[in-house]
This record gives C-alpha cells, sequence and structure tokens, in this order.
C-alpha cells in the first residue's frame, strides 16, 4: 500500500529535484508523442537543442525571444502570488505596444533619449489601465477574474487589427500608395530603437535587461517590503490576511496593476526591441501572455526562477519557430509547454507531501 | 417574407451557435456539481472539435465522430481529473495548463497538422432532417426546425441533467461531493469515483461541443475554431447558478451574441460601424453578464457548490 503523508518540513533538495524530475518525465512523455505520431524523436529533440541554443546567432535569437516572455511571466507570477488569476497578460501586452507606440511615434525624432523611457511609462500605463477593469471588477463586484482578464484579451487583439486594418488609426501608415492596400503599421522614429548591448559575441536586446532589473525589484518588493508581506499573506490565506486587518481590495487593485504594468512594458519592447512598428499579426501570433502562465506555475511564482525559465522556453519557443515545417508541425511547442506543466505539477505533490510504502496491516492500524 | 427578416436570421443563429456552448456549459456544470473546476473546457473542445473532423474524413460516419470528440474531450479531462483528484494540484492552474496543452497552439493544432485536416472540405456534416414543410414555417421553422439533430439531443440532454440532478439518488451523491465531500464520504459514497466520473462525462460533453463547430456550424477544421468557446462555457455556468435549465437559456443568449456578427454584416446593416465591433460582443458581454450575475450573486452565493475547487483529502479536514 502507498499512503499519501503531508511534510511537516519541505527538504532543500526536492526544491530542485523536482522542477528538473518534471522536465525529465515531460521530455519523455514528449518522446511517446512523437513516436505515436511517427515523428524521430531523437532526430526532433537535437533539432530543437540546436536551433534553440546550439550556436551564437541561435542563442541571440533565443534572447529576443526571451525578452517578452520574461514580462509575462513576471506579469502572471506577480499576481498569482496573491492567487490572484490574472491571465489577461495577452490582452495588457498588446495595449502596452498600443501606448508604447504611440509615445515613440509621437515624440518623433526630436527628443532624444527621450522616447525610450516615455515609451517604458506609456506601455506601463496601457498595460495597467487594461489590467485595472478585471481588478474593480474583482474587488467591488466579486466577479472571477479569470474569465475577465481573458475575455478582454480577444478584445484586445480585435482592437489592435482595427487600429492597423480597419482604420485610418494614429498607428497606420498611410506615406505610400501600398500601404493604403496592405495595411500595416506607421514605422516608428528611430529615436524610438532601444539600444542593443553587446555582451561576448551576444547581442542583448535592451528590454531583456529591463526585464532583469523589474524582476530584480519585484523580488524586493515581495521579500523585503510591509506590501509584499501582505500580498503573500493574502495568497496564503485570504481569511487570516483579513482578520489581520489588511486591506485585500486595495492589495488586488494595486498588484493588477502592477502586473499588467510590467505586461504592457513588454508590448511597449516588443515596438522599441523588435518589431518597430505596432504588429498586430506578429503580437497576435505569438502567445506570449499563455506562455508567461507556464512560465510562472514552473517557477513557482519566483521572479528569479521566472528569468531562467523564460530563458529555456523562449529557447523552446524559438527553436518552434525557426523549425516549423513539415516534419515539425505547429503545435508541438504548445504541446511540450503543456506537458512540463503537467508534470511540474504533478511533481508538486512530491514537494508537499511524502509517500510511505507500508504493509497492508498498517494501514489498517493507522486507518483506525 | 418575415423568414428572411434579421430578427428570424438571429434568433435562428443564437440556437445554432448556442449549441456548442450549451454541450460545453452542461459538461462542466456535472464537472463543477461534483465539487471539480475544469478550466481546461477551450482546450477540451478543440481536442474533440479536431479528433471529430478525423473521425468524419476517415469514416465518413458522423454518429461515430461525435463518439470519437466525445472520447477525445474525456481523454484531456482525463489528465486533469489525475493531476487534481488523484495527486491534489492546484485546479485553476491545472485548467490553464490544459488550454495551453491541448488549445489553439497546443494539441489540437499539432494533430491538425499531422493529420493534414486544414484546408479540406468536410466529407459529411450535419444538415436539417425535419420535413421541408416545418423547415419553412414562418417564424418557428428557421428558428426550431431547421436545425441540425445536435440541436434536439442538447434538449434532450438539459432535461436529462436536471432530473438526474435533482430527482436521483445518484444525482444527490454527485451534489452531497460537491457541497460536502466530508459528509459524502461519511455516508459510504466514493468521492475520488464520483468526481473522475463527473469530469470525465464534462470533458466528453465539451468534446462534443468542439465537435458542433467542425461537423455542423463552420463545417470544416481552423486552428483555434472555437474562438473562446469554452471559456464563454464556464461564464455560462456561473450565469446559469449551477443549474441546466437555465445553462439552455444563457447559451442562446450569448449565442445571439455571437450570431449579430454574422448576420448584420452579411445584410450590411450597420455599415459605418467596425466589424471588430460586432465580433468584441460575445467576450464583452460576458464581461458584463458576470458582473451582474456576480454582484448579486456575492450576496446570497446562489447556487456555487461549497467544495468546488477544493481537493478532498480524507486525513485533513
Amino acid at each position: 500500500m502507498i499512503r499519501i503523508e503531508r511534510r511537516l518540513t519541505q527538504p532543500k533538495w526536492l526544491l530542485v529535484a523536482v522542477p528538473v524530475g518534471s522536465i525529465v518525465v515531460a521530455f519523455g512523455l514528449m518522446t511517446l508523442v512523437l513516436l505515436i505520431t511517427n515523428h524521430p524523436p531523437l532526430h526532433t529533440f537535437g533539432r530543437l537543442l540546436s536551433s534553440g541554443f546550439g550556436s551564437t546567432a541561435a542563442l541571440n535569437d533565443t534572447l529576443i525571444a526571451t525578452t517578452p516572455l520574461l514580462f509575462t511571466g513576471l506579469c502572471a507570477a506577480v499576481a498569482f502570488r496573491m492567487q490572484l488569476f490574472n491571465i489577461g497578460g495577452e490582452g495588457q501586452l498588446y495595449a502596452g505596444a498600443v501606448l508604447g507606440a504611440a509615445a515613440g511615434i509621437a515624440l518623433g525624432n526630436h527628443s532624444g533619449w527621450l522616447s525610450v523611457p516615455a515609451m517604458i511609462a506609456a506601455g506601463a500605463i496601457g498595460g495597467a489601465a487594461l489590467a485595472l477593469i478585471p481588478a474593480i471588477l474583482r474587488a467591488f463586484f466579486s466577479t472571477n477574474e479569470i474569465i475577465t482578464s481573458l475575455m478582454l484579451n480577444y478584445v484586445g487583439a480585435l482592437v489592435i487589427n482595427y487600429l492597423i486594418f480597419d482604420s485610418q488609426s494614429y498607428w497606420r501608415d498611410t506615406s505610400s500608395p501600398t500601404a493604403k492596400v496592405f495595411p500595416q503599421g506607421k514605422p516608428l522614429p528611430d529615436a524610438a530603437s532601444w539600444p542593443t548591448s553587446h555582451v561576448g559575441s551576444l547581442l542583448v536586446p535592451f528590454g531583456l535587461l529591463l526585464g532583469l532589473v523589474i524582476a530584480a525589484l519585484v523580488w524586493l518588493l515581495y521579500t523585503r517590503t510591509r506590501f509584499g508581506f501582505e500580498v503573500q499573506v493574502i495568497g496564503d490565506s485570504r481569511r487570516a490576511a483579513s482578520y489581520a486587518g489588511m486591506r485585500t481590495r486595495r492589495k488586488i487593485l494595486a498588484v493588477m496593476a502592477l502586473s499588467g504594468a510590467i505586461a504592457g512594458i513588454g508590448g511597449a519592447s516588443q515596438d522599441g526591441d523588435i518589431r518597430h512598428t505596432l504588429d498586430p499579426r506578429g503580437l497576435t501570433a505569438a502567445g506570449y501572455g499563455y506562455a508567461g502562465i507556464v512560465i510562472a506555475a514552473l517557477a513557482r511564482y519566483n521572479p528569479f526562477a521566472v528569468c531562467l525559465v523564460a530563458f529555456l522556453l523562449g529557447g523552446l519557443q524559438n527553436a518552434g519557430y525557426t523549425l516549423q515545417g513539415v516534419d515539425f508541425p505547429s503545435g508541438l511547442v504548445g504541446v511540450m509547454q503543456g506537458l512540463i506543466l503537467f508534470c511540474a505539477l504533478g511533481g508538486e505533490l512530491l514537494v508537499r507531501y511524502r509517500l510511505r510504502f507500508t504493509r497492508g496491516t498498517h494501514t489498517a492500524e493507522a486507518a483506525a | 417574407m418575415i423568414n428572411n427578416s434579421v430578427w428570424v436570421v438571429v434568433l435562428a443563429s443564437a440556437v445554432t451557435y448556442g449549441t456548442p456552448l450549451l454541450y460545453a456549459a452542461i459538461g462542466e456544470l456535472l464537472t463543477e456539481r461534483a465539487g471539480v473546476l475544469n478550466l481546461g473546457v477551450e482546450g477540451m473542445m478543440l481536442v474533440g472539435a479536431v479528433m471529430g473532423f478525423w473521425a468524419v474524413q476517415r469514416t465518413g460516419s458522423l454518429l461515430l465522430a461525435i463518439v470519437v470528440a466525445a472520447i477525445a474531450g474525456a481523454s484531456m479531462a482525463l489528465i486533469h481529473a489525475f493531476l487534481v483528484i488523484t495527486l491534489r494540484a492546484n485546479q485553476i492552474v491545472s485548467g490553464l495548463a490544459l488550454v495551453i496543452f491541448a488549445g489553439s497552439a497546443g494539441l489540437s493544432s499539432y494533430l491538425g497538422n499531422d493529420l493534414n485536416l486544414a484546408d479540406q472540405p468536410a466529407r459529411h456534416a450535419f444538415t436539417p432532417f425535419l420535413p421541408h414543410s416545418w423547415q419553412t414555417a414562418s417564424v418557428v421553422g428557421p428558428i426550431l426546425f431547421k436545425q441540425s439533430a445536435l440541436v434536439y439531443a442538447s434538449w434532450a440532454l438539459v432535461v436529462i441533467v436536471a432530473l438526474y440532478l435533482n430527482r436521483t439518488r445518484l444525482g444527490l451523491n454527485v451534489r452531497a461531493v460537491g457541497e460536502s465531500p466530508e459528509a459524502a464520504d461519511a455516508m459510504g459514497i466514493n468521492v475520488t469515483a464520483y468526481r473522475y466520473a463527473h469530469t470525465l462525462v464534462g470533458g466528453a460533453f465539451a468534446g462534443v461541443g468542439g465537435a458542433c463547430f467542425t461537423l455542423w456550424i463552420t463545417p470544416q477544421w481552423v486552428d483555434g475554431i472555437t474562438a473562446g468557446a469554452g471559456w464563454i462555457a464556464i461564464a455560462l455556468v456561473i450565469f446559469a447558478f449551477w443549474r441546466s435549465a437555465l445553462c439552455l437559456v444563457g447559451a442562446y443568449l450569448f449565442g445571439a451574441f455571437s450570431g449579430i456578427p454574422f448576420a448584420f454584416q452579411a445584410r450590411g446593416i450597420l455599415k459605418g460601424i467596425p466589424p471588430e465591433l460586432f465580433q468584441s460582443l460575445p467576450y464583452v458581454m460576458t464581461i458584463v453578464v458576470l458582473v451582474i450575475v456576480s454582484s448579486a450573486g456575492a450576496r446570497r452565493r446562489l447556487g456555487a457548490p461549497a467544495a468546488l475547487g477544493t481537493p478532498y483529502v480524507r486525513e485533513e479536514r
């Protein structure tokens, strides 16, 4: 007989062994999926690894893919830590991209270095504003934030499509005859391009560095301040928090705004670092917000772990994008992310509980 | 001819677009009544949709396709059931994981690609089968009689589920498991078995709901064909206060919101208004309805099973 008992203390080594074990098991399951669908597993994994991490060029692309995931991962981690399930990171990223691009276009080339901070601020405001809708509904009408924040993702996608494809908006390029027939976003001015730094032979996008700084700040906020302490208490036990007189409603608004602002900066970084225009197709096709949920859950809502996991999943996403084709069908990356998350969730049991193998008689005694 | 008036068209499409929502919502209702929250509806619907379409292309049998869709949905639900019932994982995160695993960028897309289902016309699709004179009857004809068998089966399902939950011993046990698993356990009810069974049945209905799109409404396979219907179905269960008859009302209400964009666009009504505004209608209305229902529901805690979302562990009360 196997009995499941709650652990009184959680050994440190388990906190590392379980995630590593989860990934190993997930790859095992992935092998099964590939075998069933007649794809050679080792060959597929090899190509995945080499096109995600195998060369300088691959690593540079992986860093670019990591940048938005870092933001959406932090976005989810910040909110989920309080048991506030903001799954609107996707829409909040769009909102940040819209306002970020607007700031970049509006400032043009005249204001020099001011463009970058202005875009960051505009992106943060856009994301926070969108996140405040489910936050207010949750705080004052106790409406389920999961569904409302998700619904806004669909609305956000429709809005950016409208701005570029179905209107003569501020963001749309109407300068040339071809641009009128084939709708596309206005190119951002040069001053709105975020700087790239060289680390060894690698090109590091500015957004990635910004994301790392934000991760450190979030860690400070959640572990070294009264605000963060209260957020964690509310997350662990809402009832205990209200007995202690903590104001849940304010925390909901503040945490959701912070979460949305981080996703929004991720959107602005898409404009400034990578796309240099408001690009609805590219933004909506990638599913950054949903991958962010996977990252936050795998990182167990720890901001530093988010950085690491974002890099790993960024590599996976980059490889999937490069390899997409006949022998590497789309959807494989999502399947893989899902499997890793399932295994991590199952592994959680081993962190919290101990499996004890006993003989039948012992269980009878324990039950009695 | 009154049958061509835009309101009749909208009402007919309300029933059509409401039907997949109804199947998925009834499935989620059964799951939640047993105390399990499964947010993976969107993923289960998509896998049901793709596998149902595959089955009809391979075998040409619509009935078999529905069975395959149900099995596909149930097997997705099995993953969730194992994680949250046996391994006691967080139900919200596991449900989200299921959407990512099975959803529009995951398994459903992978299968659609691997089985070469995109851009294929359907070999068979559900069509209206009632006598022609019924179908052309004014007003009720297009709305009620020019529908596929899936619609009539869903009505039967609503009645059966209502009777099952409220008038049978088994239904009483399910409600006990959802409201107070400790009490149910003490009565000798196998909480784990009930939760597994209802999560699987819920997944099967979600699979059928997804197949409504690929076997009848569209009928073809496109990545992410459900476009958020699974999430609307979850909102519907809240809207319906966990009662199956109200699910029917809600499903057709949201069916109308989904049908209006197509009906209006096809007829050029309100031309100046951007199409995106209409397309966002079902999503925005979901939020609006949810706010109305939850602020009223918060006062009296109408309907939500008390043990919803919490794992049951015998030794930890």
